[in-house]
């Protein structure tokens, strides 16, 4: 009974809202919920609708109902939508088991404080803030036929290993460079995190005898159920839409097709197929969980 | 006493065999801390040279001179101005109106009680999860309608506000999310004391409540400004005019352009970095707590 909202509607309620303040918040409420509606919310549920239809994106009096079809089509008769989910999954493999791993132990140690600590979490961090664009451009320089791990390994332009060219190994070479950016994200999230969990905590566990390493997996990381859950349901969502740097190393030639380039190469232009907004619809719905589960993290406090 | 003794030896043991530890664990890091900047020390590296020079002697070559004419170069021939105005043009009006619609929202939700409040809160947060992709084919086809039926086919599609309008729709979302959250955080009893004294909800909003989000609205205003200034989706679907395109997907552009310049490549892209980086080093402080406010409450 002592929350603060119930005693902020005790105080409304005492008062009617007079007439410029019912204005007043329906204005507040309305234009962004407006904006967001019709922008957001409308285009989401008119692009699953559209995902059911032919339509050359010309007329709307052209739209024909098509049913499964696109779908029928994506998943029997689209080799590139098979390879985009294998790739896709082996991008949440690799995040999964070693970005975002790395990214917590790496914020762990920052957190201690050891040596040189300062200019880690800078060094690590310095990616992320880094438009896709620009390290895309900056990779580019390393990777490149004379680039300047070609020079490296001894390599001419000539006989060069062709990093992005290489259709066995490629999807590590973007992954690598995708990590770049995910490991300082995820050390920054998790040190916020840690900056929460009580010192007690740790100071007895190492009294305790515990090594660090015990310490870190028995005491600190189940203290940080919250921010675990959202670093999982990140990594996840950012294994499935991944998008930027792979359409800024290869446009919309299929250098490695993975669902968020598909979904583009699809849509993009007139005349494109509803096909592209089958793929997005695919998209999300494998989204939903992760959403679901990231909502249920951060609004567990409101709705209890 | 002994004991005692004992006891505190295995401590001093145990401390030195730690500090060993912790010696080991911070070298390693280091070495990967200097290998992680490296991409971006050998672009600066590289942005300094001459290409003549690069060209003449090789990547490895100790150069014979290093200096800023690249970076000239990159701004009179890339048109850096001009998309760095592109930029600023759909960068900062994106900003102020998104800490402005989140902030009536959030104003609303975390100061009065009405039954749909978790409900909206869940619309705005969900609303900014869902993927671009599920989202731009009817945002394209709206903005071109509109701009036929009001006779002016450029006015969304195209268009600075075009990429404006959406950016704001988009992050909304989060916005709402953040200072809501942190609005709990003020104490109820200066909310009490504004509606006794009789201010309407304008004043509320305007004189109480806005002064005291200040903090939250710089740390989530910087964030912002980095992610809309290095967004790159929606610039690129939703325009088609390269000289009205912002530096970053400009950049892709260019990077076909002046393919095999890359010492002019790399100074255009230092430059188009430079204003985030600014952000990151001057404002660091609100920009991590920006990104924390956001994703670790509760």
């Amino acid at each position: 009974m002592s929350s603060t909202a119930k005693d902020i509607s005790k105080v409304s309620r005492r008062r009617a809202f007079s007439k410029t303040d019912r204005t007043t918040l329906s204005a507040f409420v309305g234009i962004p919920l407006f904006f967001h509606l019709l922008l957001v919310w409308i285009p989401a549920v008119l692009t699953i609708l559209l995902s059911f239809t032919y339509w050359s994106g010309i007329s709307i009096s052209r739209i024909k109902w098509a049913g499964l079809a696109n779908y029928k089509n994506i998943f029997f008769d689209t080799p590139a939508f098979w390879e985009a989910v294998k790739n896709n999954i082996v991008w949440l493999g690799w995040f999964g088991l070693i970005a975002t791993p790395i990214g917590i132990l790496l914020a762990y140690q920052v957190d201690r404080q050891i040596r040189g600590h300062k200019f880690y979490e800078t060094a690590y961090y310095l990616p992320v803030v880094l438009s896709l664009a620009v390290t895309g451009i900056i990779w580019d320089f390393l990777l490149r036929p004379d680039g300047f791990i070609n020079g490296l390994m001894g390599r001419d332009i000539d006989n060069a290993f062709s990093f992005f060219g290489n259709y066995d190994i490629n999807i590590y070479v973007i992954l690598t460079i995708a990590s770049w950016r995910h490991i300082g994200y995820i050390m920054l999230l998790y040190l916020a995190g840690l900056k929460s969990v009580d010192l007690a905590l740790r100071e007895a566990s190492s009294l305790d005898g515990a090594t660090e390493w015990q310490t870190f997996k028995k005491v600190i990381f189940p203290s940080m159920k919250p921010v675990n859950i959202i670093v999982i349901v990140i990594t996840i969502i950012e294994s499935l839409r991944a998008f930027d740097i792979v359409y800024i190393i290869y446009g919309s030639r299929g250098g490695l097709p993975i669902l968020g380039t598909l979904v583009f190469s699809n849509i993009a232009g007139e005349g494109a197929s509803m096909k592209g907004a089958a793929y997005a619809v695919i998209l999300f719905v494998l989204s939903i969980g992760p959403i679901i589960a990231y909502l249920r993290a951060t609004f567990k406090s409101d709705v209890q | 006493m002994s004991i005692d003794v004992e006891l505190q030896q295995a401590a001093t043991k145990y401390k030195n065999k730690q500090k060993v530890k912790d010696r080991f664990i911070s070298a390693i890091i280091g070495v990967f801390a200097i290998i992680w900047v490296f991409p971006i020390v050998w672009t600066v590296w590289t942005s300094l040279r001459p290409y003549k020079d690069v060209r003449a002697n090789g990547v490895f070559s100790i150069p014979k001179t290093l200096n800023l004419d690249n970076y000239t170069q990159a701004i009179s021939r890339m048109e850096l101005p001009l998309y760095f105005w592109n930029s600023a043009a759909i960068t900062i009006p994106a900003v102020f109106l998104t800490l402005f619609f989140g902030s009536l929202i959030a104003f609303v939700v975390s100061r009065y009680s009405f039954k749909w409040n978790v409900s909206l809160l869940l619309l705005f947060t969900a609303g900014n999860l869902l993927p671009a992709q599920l989202v731009f084919i009817p945002v394209f086809k709206m903005y071109i309608t509109l701009g036929k039926a009001l006779g002016i086919p450029r006015i969304l599609y195209d268009s600075h506000w075009g990429v404006v309008l959406i950016h704001v729709a988009f992050q909304m979302g989060f916005a709402t999310f953040v200072l809501s959250s942190y609005m709990k955080t003020v104490p109820k009893e200066i909310s009490e004391s504004a509606m006794v004294d009789g201010a309407s909800v304008f004043v509320h909003y305007s004189k109480v409540m806005l002064p005291l989000l200040r903090p939250a609205l710089a740390s989530l205003g910087v964030l912002m400004t980095t992610w809309i200034y290095n967004d790159f989706f929606w610039a690129l679907v939703l325009m088609s005019t390269d000289s009205k395109r912002p530096i970053t997907s400009a950049l892709g552009r260019l990077q076909g352009e002046f393919v095999t310049d890359y010492n002019l490549l790399a100074a255009g892209a230092t430059i188009a970095a430079l204003p985030t980086l600014i952000v990151f080093f001057v404002l660091r402080k609100q920009f991590v707590s920006g990104l924390t406010l956001g994703s670790t409450k509760g």
